[in-house]
């Protein structure tokens, strides 16, 4: 069993990933609790203020999960600048702030309601007699009502337990690792081994957390002092147990982002085995999303990552005319100093653009070559892309452009989108033009003659800080130019599942065809 | 009608709930000699848990004044004065997450004694109640028998030596047998104790046989009140009269029964 690699890669992974779940979660948890606690008895006894507070954290736990965690990046950011013009110092907006934040709402709707509904539950006559023997109503309260009420108000802890620390699997993307590394990297990858296990663990953290929380209760409710005290001390061991590779890791690290699909991983693979080689220690920040890992490299929280040209170009500079690549390339390198003192280290060499894309007979049948070709064709075809695709200004740019107005159009993840298109569901996709699945499947990629598509040179950043680290740079120098669109559709293959392998061995990979190359032209020039 | 020899007094006592819902007081005036037993009949709705709680503030009258040992209870703080007064709830109103013991040391626990006075008391009354204090001290209220928990009930009432008892139909849904035994028991611990006691039920008998004296209340106004003969001899008001003459009738009929019984 053991013997697929991925299994003991997920293994490898699971100290890193397991603490930061149970710290993040658990420190919601507490958070959540420290919180709505107080507000439960401040509106046991005013009606007026029950309702209103049922009533706003129901709102929030309408929102998705997702949505919540994401909301809080911008929101801190927000704070954090005006923090650093107010007292000269800011915080990190990305990852564990923002994750205990969204965690933190979406735990107090069952603490507050529980104990509301413990406390207003207490037989009337019980507290009647509490005042009679002399009780002052702060004695009735925690003498009577709270110990009566403790039963319905660990429920409502042991829900919390079990909702935060499911949601805290989907705060990968804005930064603060979790069990939910696996999956979002799982799903990127094909590597249904790494979903798995993540949807394991976690599952199993909270039946963990679960348990030991009825062992506390029970102790609680039956007076068994020994119940307590082995419940505490198990959920005491469980945040010993997370910090402990926490506290080992070492403190001045290089941070190394990525985004949420497998070429990103790739590529913080290999940036990290090129550091580790030049013997500098690193983090990842895997799996951030498009919209936040540029503010966190300007802000330092991260310090390298690969970015696509035409991604700043069109979502951080809101640019809509599309030049050539090197204008778009100047462009974006003199803005990103300016504006951020972020350094453009250089192209690595290949581009990964969106393009249209559709199955090669498909293409012929319609006699498409270019996107100009597909236009009198649109109104009976369908059109899917990635979640990004349609919010971004390049599809207004390229849909006013040609014209283009199609029967359907369909958000999906990326692993779907290609093999939807081969099978027909879909019509046409909008295709990274460096992903190893346009060869696998087969697509024909369409011209965009008018270039309504700005170019997306994949171009090495790094962060305001580390501009000037001459070891971070020279350690990375080799990377630029040397990667073209084949070899990055190559490792792209090799960097999935599907492929057989793992971004790691799809980087090392990389590396030796990059000495290769180097190896080759240099014995060339001799 | 000095402070030194009544232990109560209500003056022109009304009671108006704003509600509707619950039984009010219309114009209530009595006194509770110190040692006196005193007990409260009448139908429910007619106000005796509303002149009960009264008394020891857990409710406040709405015109009128009401005075405990010679103050008024106005000026006194209700906690204070609610744990000078033991209260025997209706339907008991032990605290069920408590053992035995720490239900009988509640008072004494929030007057600040210490533990070991608390825990030699416990013991007292656990036996002045006739419970064993070794076998009952640390059982649940859950654990014990519906007579064992009004005994219970007693003695937390007893444990912080109140000088008045407030006690609210302290001996409904006990068995007979049960419910004889602990009557005496309570007014033999009046007496030794030289408390006052008040003590509401709707049950005559238990009246006539307990008390010293009894007040008769209907739709919260007093509508007679004396020495258990004395009332029995009343014929002048139809109520108080079918009232009083419940027992009577049934000593008669049980009289009656045993002559027919004994061979002449």
């Amino acid at each position: 069993m053991t013997s697929d690699p991925r299994i003991a890669d997920a293994l490898a992974r699971l100290p890193d990933y397991l603490g930061s779940h149970v710290l993040v979660s658990l420190t919601a948890l507490a958070l959540g609790i420290a919180v709505s606690f107080p507000l439960a008895l401040a509106s046991a006894r005013r009606p007026a203020l029950r309702a209103l507070l049922l009533a706003a954290t129901s709102v929030v736990q309408t929102i998705p999960g997702l949505a919540l965690l994401a909301l809080f990046y911008p929101l801190l950011l927000g704070i954090s600048a005006l923090c650093e013009r107010a007292f000269g110092t800011g915080f990190s907006a990305l990852g564990f702030l923002p994750a205990v934040l969204a965690l933190t709402l979406y735990s107090m709707l069952p603490v507050l309601r529980n104990t509301i509904t413990g406390l207003t539950g207490v037989d009337p006559a019980v507290t009647e007699a509490a005042l009679g023997v002399g009780m002052t109503r702060r004695q009735s309260l925690t003498m009577v009502e709270l110990p009566l009420a403790v039963p319905v108000i660990m429920a409502g802890i042991r829900t919390a337990a079990v909702w935060v620390i499911g949601t805290a699997t989907l705060s990968t993307p804005i930064g603060q690792v979790s069990l939910g590394n696996y999956i979002f990297a799982g799903l990127q990858t094909q590597n249904w081994v790494f979903v798995l296990f993540g949807c394991l663990a976690a599952a199993l953290l909270a039946i963990v957390v679960d348990q030991l929380l009825a062992l506390v209760e029970s102790g609680a409710r039956t007076r068994r002092r020994g119940r307590v005290i082995a419940g505490s001390l198990g959920l005491v061991l469980v945040v010993l147990g997370a910090l402990a590779p926490a506290l080992s890791r070492p403190g001045a690290t290089i941070v190394i982002g990525s985004k949420p699909f497998a070429e990103q991983y790739i590529l913080a693979a290999l940036i990290e085995q090129r550091l580790n080689a030049a013997g500098l220690a690193t983090t990842r920040r895997d799996g951030l999303g498009s919209s936040v890992i540029l503010s966190a490299l300007a802000a330092g929280e991260i310090d390298v990552y690969v970015d696509y040209t035409g991604t700043i170009w069109a979502n951080a500079m809101h640019r809509t005319a599309a030049g050539s690549r090197d204008e778009v390339l100047d462009g974006v390198t003199n803005w990103l100093a300016q504006q951020h003192g972020i350094r453009t280290l250089g192209k690595l060499g290949f581009e990964n653009a969106y393009a249209l894309a559709l199955p090669r007979r498909r293409a012929q049948a319609l006699g498409t070559a270019s996107i100009a070709d597909l236009a009198p064709h649109a109104q009976k075809l369908s059109i899917a892309g990635d979640y990004e695709f349609f919010a971004r200004p390049e599809w207004p740019a390229v849909r006013d452009a040609y014209g283009l107005t199609f029967r359907e159009q369909r958000q999906m993840q990326a692993e779907f989108m290609y093999p939807a298109v081969a099978a027909g569901d879909v019509d046409v996709i909008a295709a990274y033009t460096s992903d190893g699945r346009i060869a696998q499947y087969d697509l024909v990629v369409l011209a965009d003659p008018k270039h309504a598509i700005p170019p997306y040179d994949a171009i090495l950043l790094v962060s305001p800080r580390r501009a000037t680290d001459r070891a971070l740079l020279d350690a990375l120098q080799p990377l630029v130019g040397a990667i073209d669109v084949t070899l990055m559709r190559e490792a792209n293959m090799r960097g999935t599942s599907g492929g057989g392998g793992s971004p790691e061995a799809a980087a090392r990979w990389l590396w030796t065809e990059i000495q290769g190359i180097a190896g080759k032209r240099s014995d060339g020039s001799r | 009608m000095t402070p030194a020899t009544n232990a109560i007094i209500f003056d022109t006592v009304s009671k108006i709930f704003g509600d509707g819902q619950r039984p009010g007081l219309d114009c209530v005036s009595l006194a509770v000699r110190r040692g006196e037993f005193l007990a409260i009949i009448g139908a429910s709705g007619a106000g005796k848990t509303t002149l009960l709680r009264l008394i020891n503030r857990l409710s406040e009258p709405s015109s009128g004044s009401v005075r405990v040992e010679g103050a008024d209870v106005r000026d006194i703080d209700p906690v204070t004065l609610r744990r000078r007064i033991g209260y025997v709830f209706q339907g008991i109103g032990l605290f069920p997450h408590m053992t035995v013991a720490e239900n009988i040391a509640i008072t004494p626990k929030l007057l600040g004694w210490d533990r070991r006075r608390t825990a030699a008391r416990v013991d007292e009354m656990l036996n002045l109640v006739r419970l064993d204090p070794v076998q009952h001290r640390n059982r649940y209220p859950h654990e014990l028998s519906g007579g064992e928990r009004q005994r219970v009930g007693v003695a937390r009432a007893l444990a912080a030596e109140p000088r008045i008892v407030l006690m609210d139909e302290p001996f409904g849904a006990l068995d007979p047998p049960t419910r004889d035994a602990l009557e005496q028991d309570y007014r033999r611990l009046h007496d030794e104790l030289g408390l006052t006691t008040v003590m509401i039920t709707h049950d005559t008998l238990e009246a006539v046989l307990l008390a010293d004296r009894i007040l008769v209340l209907k739709t919260g106004r007093v509508v007679a009140e004396g020495p258990p003969q004395a009332l029995l001899a009343r014929e002048d008001n139809a109520y108080v009269r079918d009232l009083m003459q419940t027992p009577r009738r049934q000593a008669e009929r049980l009289h009656a029964l045993a002559d027919r019984r004994t061979p002449s």
